[in-house]
């Protein structure tokens, strides 16, 4: 099995939910999940951001969904880092 | 989250927390001064009927809640259709189904029940005396004075809130819209009274 253990992301976002509640919000998705957000230009009604999840096994269509509810786009995945795993079973 | 998060997340990114408080205190203010007004007209003009009275008191309470809620809400869907569209070419993407569509929908309904219900509550509670009256339950003072003594204290507490959110003396606000309803009671006496 393989897994997913970090993701960077360039998404667009409006001004609210501001960069802490954006990353919380993100953040909740995994009982695991570090977020690390870097807010990168800042416009009249949009902000690009860099995202950054790390987590065991992290979810990208979850974290995708949640970014798209918050008003975000994904513009692009930057970095991927995944590992396989034995199945336990 | 809570429907009560979820209100709370809806009304801070579209920034109209400021705007529901506004409308509150507006026709919250409106609907007290009309029943004063009309309370103070009843008094003028000596007439006793408490029943006609109230149905006229619950008749404009009625409108003035119906008025707040239509306008409220269909100036505020427009105002959030634009805000949401302005948006949409910022990001060059659909966001009704995003939080901001959610926002798009229900802000305005959120506002348009604060516009309507707080003239009519307020209203409401300033007809209660009469109410309880017609209803057979004596009361200390006359109904239309007991009802002139709450729609005083309910401007007072609107002023008290004011003062809150602007950060200055509640007492002093308290007073200042204290004074408006009773410069409002003088002018219904000066000019309804001949």
């Amino acid at each position: 099995m393989v897994y997913v253990k970090r993701i960077v992301l360039d998404v667009l976002k409006p001004h609210q939910p501001n960069a802490l509640e954006f990353s919380q919000t993100i953040a909740s998705v995994g009982a695991d999940y570090r977020v690390h957000l870097i807010v990168l230009e800042v416009d009249e009604n949009t902000e690009t951001i860099q995202i950054e999840v790390t987590g065991n096994t992290i979810d990208f269509e979850a974290v995708q969904s949640v970014i798209n509810d918050l008003g975000g786009s994904l513009h692009s995945i930057d970095e991927v880092e995944v590992q396989s795993e034995p199945d336990s079973d | 989250m809570t429907v009560l998060g979820q209100i709370k997340f809806l009304l801070d990114i579209t920034r109209t927390r400021d705007i529901m408080r506004r409308y509150f205190v507006v026709n919250g203010f409106d609907g007290a001064l009309t029943m004063l007004g009309l309370i103070i007209g009843f008094i003028v003009s000596e007439s006793s009927d408490l029943s006609v009275i109230f149905s006229v008191c619950l008749g404009a309470a009625i409108a003035l809640g119906m008025s707040g809620l239509s306008s409220a809400y269909i100036s505020e869907s427009a105002e959030r259709q634009h805000a949401l569209g302005k948006l949409e070419q910022a990001m060059i993407s659909d966001l009704s189904e995003s939080a901001y569509g959610d926002a798009s929908r229900w802000v305005p309904l959120l506002i348009a029940l604060v516009n309507g219900l707080a003239p009519l509550i307020i209203s409401l509670l300033i007809l209660l005396p009469i109410w309880l009256t017609i209803a057979g339950i004596a009361l200390p003072v006359p109904p239309l004075y007991a009802a002139i003594m709450i729609a005083l204290f309910l401007i007072f507490l609107l002023g008290v809130f004011l003062g809150s959110i602007a950060g200055v003396s509640w007492l002093r606000s308290g007073m200042q819209t204290l004074l408006i309803a009773s410069l409002t009671v003088l002018l219904i006496y000066l000019f309804a009274g001949q």
